[in-house]
């Protein structure tokens, strides 16, 4: 078990959790819940592979990826911020669809054979750096550095610039932002859409960069559940989403390169000496997130902060509260 | 250019919105003059609110024009009327809480361009409180101010944007008095600036003592337009307001001294941001009387019911009745006798996609004659309700109708329908009136007094002073978690117990205006 | 509404504003009618979509109506496919009325199924103990079981605040592969994806078993599952809709603030309706095992756990409404088995509930269009 090696595979995997996550927390921030995620990841992932099988070009699937997970979300919105429906019931209607229809649009594409790829590569000087060097920036997909730059990216623009006061405003107290002549329904709009668009961001990269492949709803397997989970945890903030994210990935990592050798540590394998014993080890990344949940939960409990105060809540200028 | 000869301000002809079920402004016609106060007076659901959201760009008119300055204007949002030199300064705030003085001023503008460099704007907005003579900390987060520190930055919010035109809707309503006298003098200056100010509300001594002229409207018309406030007298603008001859002729019996039954005994608890809200309160409250507690909003008085009502845990002693139901359920409280008109009618008080049936058998579908083993008897459920619908004249069309869809009078009148028809012996009545027409406030009054006269504990908790000092016996001042003054009903004097309101600091500017017993509204 | 005095309609004009007006009260048959509508506007998306990769609409509708309506047979087993959504549904709309969003229906159906496999497997009863110990000891396991998957979501949640929602789905996954761990594992028959059958005496009676007496009934495979169902769906009516504990569920779903003003208990009710929800899931879960394919096996759930979500939103969550568009749905999912591509059923599920939650707009808004007259700034 290659401690390094299992580490850099979980940036890779993690990845995928990281634009996922980060996606969320600017829908949630400005305060519209999105539980489609699952299902957006889903239709980015066949609608980039199908893209990249067909045209040859794994780019362009990357684009329509993109798209297809920014145009999925924009039903969720016109629903949520136009029609004002619940926004759990919609966001669940959302998962259904999109998988729904990523498996149907999907037939046939797991017998499609090999196609090209993103290409992955080294990057001179930094990756010579010890610890860190071989393990972030060794033949990582050229997606990972992508994230890398992102995370600072998205904290910079909530945090540190006007339109991410607006977006900030528009999440706590739309009234106020409202009245001052900030458009509430557009920039909702606006971030779910740049959510879904990093959803199916998120898809493609397990398409056509960390596992390439189509497999049905098992390509994406939950992990976009995961990703909504990991928001809570990182307390809507991008770098502790990056680090659950990749936490998460080595961990997963981990459990599954503990399946293949005799022995561990000195001790007979327990996975190897009987296979089914490595149901458990499935189980691990779902039981992680529930402990993520619950450290996230208390946290906010105990700092009196948490979600965008007006997180799941329509807004309709003049009415006050449900 | 004479005195009528000179532009308006602000021109308001026509103006009809309809809401459903609701004629909120029908032809209202209004007028503002550079440099003036205008007061727009009228009781709670008259449509001062509705008219100035209008000329805020929140609401389009079905009908009517508006002109700025002589020129007609349509405003699609609130950005318009911004650009037009109008600033509304809202009765709820719309203040971001966790974000600072200086960011919530920034919001909406052009400037910062994308990088937002506090310092900068800190030093200017500070220099413009500075120059208005509004004291407030730029840096500060808005959750840390006090209600009227928040004033204060709605306030900057629109004079940052260049407001020429102010709208002040029910500013006093979260004041003490020494607050209001330091509003009045700021608006006063603003005025000398040629800035023009419409000061809406609904406390006649106010709109006398700070406007130039006076609108009055009533049921979503003008009865009086544009009267010089020097010219016209208290009786003449309550009659205008609510249209008949108003005496509030509520009495208050004098009544022996009972046993006490509520105890408060050194109480001390945090509030919701874990900052103490109560910081050791004793006080008692006698069978048979009214106790008011005078305070402004975010002294610890909300915390204070909801320490009696068990819905916060506190450290001290709460003795109802010889028993300590401090931080015991809710369930306690309730079975002790305690009822709870609370502060917040549709997030508390009631579920508001339910029926009025079920609104109403909220505290007793546990006991007899509604329960029936593990079932509810929807038979009895019903003839109560029906009971109650008509005992407390709950205008609705049936007792099955949703309670969103009722009135904030109806709400009330149901609230405390519930409550009184226990038979408390001991009643927490927050706020009970805030937001009423004139109708549904006597009748809420009224049923206070006559559950005092029937021997009721009851603590009434409220930011209208008049209130307080019309119903209460005895009156207790809480300022920051502390009572720092109490006083029997003869001796309580406006000003002294203004001062208390405010931490009791500074020069000694009572006002000896003699507090109203009856008659009068507002 | 003139343009400004002396200037008639010159740069103004009128202008029509399409706007959504908050609604006082909805005639009683809207509800019905954007419910149907929302469907049918549901199926010509989904056909569209089916069009669109290759399928014929209208072939597969008829297909669809015709496998699970068009004998005698098919209806049985249309009611079979229903059973365990009867249950599930019922689960979620119980827990739905409190706006607990239990999503986890589908692993408690499986700890469900899960526990009332132990009974036979493990064995808690030995072998050859009639039925009559062992089916009702297979309810209660079930039951427990279920119940025991939702205490879990239930205590994060009164406890620590935890999301329930995705508590729900990460205990769902793990319940699957715990499923697989005694499947392939401890029970396994043979190294296959299935335990060893069950004895006799731990199957659920079907009308096929009467044949003898009654020849009509042959090959019937109606079980009677399908009575403990709607059983179920009476009891629960009458805990929602009539019991105490119903109304302080509706209350706590309404306004959980007014319900603790109220002197509710709010953690308690969580508890207690996860345990209960959690608990019919894991009926629907034994019953299946029980009265279909008597063993346990791998993915023997078609996704019965969250198809349940939307037939509890189709039922308005209201505990008889459950039983018709439970029937409905197994339908599709019985016909569902043989369409191909694969998911049209769960794509056209989702498609259903996104019409019917748009579809609720028009319950709370009127649609209006009003004139106005725009008058706009001239020079001064």
């Amino acid at each position: 078990m290659d401690l390094q090696l299992i580490v850099a595979a979980g940036i890779a995997t993690g990845t995928i959790l990281l634009f996922a996550a980060v996606g969320e927390i600017l829908a949630e921030r400005s305060g519209v819940l999105n539980l489609g995620v699952e299902g957006m990841m889903l239709i980015g992932a066949v609608a980039g592979y199908a893209t990249a099988v067909s045209t040859g070009n794994a780019w362009l699937g990357v684009v329509l990826a993109m798209l297809a997970g920014g145009l999925l979300s924009l039903l969720h919105g016109v629903v949520t911020i136009h029609f004002r429906a619940d926004q759990v019931v919609s966001g669940l209607a959302l998962t259904f669809l999109g998988t729904g229809l990523a498996r149907v649009l999907g037939e046939g594409l797991s017998k499609a054979g090999a196609i090209s790829l993103l290409p992955r590569f080294t990057v001179p000087v930094v990756s010579e750096i010890p610890i860190v060097g071989p393990v972030a920036f060794t033949d990582q997909s050229i997606l990972v550095y992508v994230g890398y730059l992102l995370v600072p990216a998205i904290w910079y623009w909530i945090n540190r610039t006007r339109p991410g006061l607006h977006l900030r405003a528009v999440g706590e107290e739309p009234a106020a932002a409202d009245a001052l002549g900030v458009s509430v329904y557009r920039m909702r709009y606006q971030y779910v859409f740049a959510g879904g668009l990093l959803a199916g961001l998120a898809g493609a990269t397990i398409t056509l960069a960390i596992q390439p492949g189509w497999f049905g709803a098992l390509t994406v397997n939950g992990r976009g559940w995961i990703a909504i989970g990991l928001v809570i945890f990182a307390q809507w903030s991008p770098f502790r989403a990056a680090f659950g994210a990749f936490l998460f990935g080595a961990i997963v990592q981990l459990t599954l390169s503990m399946q293949l050798p005799p022995t561990i540590l000195g001790f007979p394998n327990p996975f190897f000496e009987y296979h089914p014993n490595t149901f458990f080890l499935d189980m691990l990344p779902y039981a992680l997130v529930l402990v993520a949940l619950v450290l996230g939960s208390r946290e906010a409990m105990r700092k009196r902060i948490g979600a965008p105060a007006a997180l799941g809540i329509p807004y309709v200028r003049g009415e006050r509260g449900r | 250019m004479s005195e009528v000869e000179r532009p308006r301000a602000v021109e308001l002809r026509g103006i009809v919105k309809r809401f459903p079920g609701v004629v909120a402004n029908d032809g209202v016609d209004f007028d503002l003059r550079i440099g003036e106060v205008h007061a727009l007076l009228g009781e709670n659901g008259a449509g001062k609110s509705t008219l100035m959201n209008i000329l805020d760009g929140l609401y389009q008119p079905d009908a009517g024009e508006i002109r700025i300055s002589g020129r007609p204007v349509s405003f699609r949002s609130p950005r318009d009327a911004i650009a037009a030199g109008l600033g509304m300064v809202h009765q709820h705030f719309t203040l971001v809480a966790s974000q600072t003085v200086t960011e919530n001023i920034l919001i909406g503008l052009d400037r910062p361009r994308f990088r937002l460099e506090l310092t900068r704007y800190d030093e200017e907005i500070g220099e413009l409180a500075r120059t208005n003579g509004l004291r407030v900390d730029p840096r500060a987060k808005v959750w840390q101010l006090s209600v009227g520190e928040q004033q204060r930055v709605e306030i900057l919010k629109v004079l940052y944007r260049g407001a020429r035109v102010l709208i002040m809707d029910e500013p006093t309503a979260v004041l003490a008095p020494q607050e209001i006298d330091d509003l009045f003098a700021t608006l006063r200056s603003m005025t000398s600036e040629g800035r023009s100010i419409i000061f809406i509300s609904h406390k006649l001594g106010e709109v006398l003592a700070i406007a130039d002229r006076v609108t009055v409207m009533r049921r979503g018309r003008v009865t009086a337009a544009g009267l010089p406030a020097a010219s016209v007298g208290r009786r003449e603008l309550a009659t205008l307001m609510v249209g008949r001859e108003v005496l509030e002729s509520l009495e208050r019996v004098p009544m022996p001294p009972g046993a006490v039954v509520l105890g408060l005994e050194d109480v001390e608890a945090d509030g919701d941001k874990g900052v103490p809200a109560l910081r050791g309160v004793s006080l008692e409250v006698r069978a048979g009387e009214i106790l008011g507690i005078a305070a402004v909003a975010g002294n610890g008085q909300s915390e204070l019911a909801q320490v009696v009502t068990g819905l916060r845990p506190c450290r001290g002693r709460v003795v109802v009745d010889g028993d300590n139901v401090a931080n015991h359920p809710v369930r306690d409280a309730i079975g002790h006798g305690v009822a709870h008109v609370p502060e917040d009618r549709t997030g508390v008080g009631t579920a508001p996609n339910l029926s009025i049936v079920d609104n109403l058998i909220m505290k007793r579908y546990r006991s007899s004659p509604i329960a029936h083993g593990w079932a509810i008897d929807m038979g009895a459920a019903r003839g109560v309700a029906t009971q109650l619908k008509d005992g407390y004249e709950i205008a609705a069309p049936t007792i099955d109708t949703q309670v969103r869809l009722l009135s904030g009078g109806n709400l009330q009148r149901l609230i405390l329908a519930r409550e009184i028809e226990s038979r408390p012996r001991l009643m927490i009545a927050v706020q009970p009136t805030r937001g009423l027409d004139v109708g549904a406030i006597e009748s809420a009054h009224r049923l206070l007094l006559e559950r005092r006269a029937a021997g009721a504990a009851i603590l009434l908790i409220s930011e209208d002073l008049d209130e307080i000092l019309t119903l209460s016996d005895r009156v207790a001042v809480m300022y920051e978690g502390r009572i720092t003054g109490l006083f029997d009903a003869a001796e309580a004097d406006v000003g002294r117990i203004g001062l208390l309101m405010t931490g009791g600091g500074g020069e000694d500017r009572s006002r000896s205006e003699p507090v109203p017993a009856a008659g009068g509204v507002g | 509404m003139s343009a400004g005095p002396g200037r008639p309609g010159l740069s103004g004009g009128l202008r029509y504003d399409l706007r959504l007006e908050p609604r006082l009260d909805a005639p009683r048959w809207l509800s019905p009618a954007l419910t149907l509508g929302a469907i049918a506007i549901a199926l010509v998306i989904s056909g569209v979509i089916l069009a669109v990769v290759g399928a014929d609409p209208l072939r597969v509708y008829a297909h669809i109506v015709r496998s699970s309506f068009g004998s005698v047979g098919v209806i049985s087993d249309t009611l079979v496919k229903a059973t365990p959504l009867i249950l599930t549904g019922l689960a979620c709309a119980l827990a739905f009325r409190m706006r607990l969003w239990n999503i986890g229906a589908e692993g408690q159906l499986l700890l469900g199924a899960w526990a009332a496999s132990a009974v036979v497997l493990l064995p808690i009863l030995p072998a050859g103990t009639p039925g009559l110990i062992v089916l009702p000891a297979m309810l209660v396991a079930g039951f427990l079981g279920g119940a025991f998957w939702g205490l879990i979501p239930g205590f994060l949640k009164a406890r620590f605040g935890v999301n329930e929602i995705i508590a729900t789905l990460m205990l769902n996954y793990i319940a699957f592969s715990w499923i697989q761990y005694w499947v392939f594992g401890p029970w396994t028959e043979g190294g296959f994806q299935m335990t060893e059958q069950f004895p006799i005496e731990a199957w659920l009676p079907r009308l096929d078993d009467l044949a003898d007496a009654y020849p009509a009934l042959a090959g019937l495979t109606v079980h009677a599952g399908f009575l403990i169902a709607l059983i179920a769906a009476g009891v629960v009516w009458f805990i929602v809709e009539r019991s105490a504990w119903g109304y302080e569920i509706r209350l706590i779903g309404d306004n959980p603030r007014a319900a603790r003003y109220a002197g509710i208990r709010i953690a308690r009710n969580i508890l207690l309706v996860f345990a209960v929800s959690g608990g019919l899931a894991g009926l629907a879960g034994m019953t299946e095992i029980t009265g279909v394919v008597h063993r346990l096996q791998d993915n023997f759930s078609p996704g019965y756990g969250y198809t349940a979500i939307i037939v509890a939103y189709l039922a308005k969550f209201h505990p008889l409404r459950v039983v018709p568009v439970a029937i409905l749905f197994g339908a599709l999912i019985l016909a569902g088995r043989e369409i191909q591509p694969s998911g049209v059923p769960a794509m056209i599920q989702g498609i259903i509930l996104f019409c019917l939650i748009a579809s609720e707009v028009f319950l709370r808004y009127r649609v209006s269009l009003t004139r106005r007259a725009v008058v706009p700034a001239p020079g001064a």
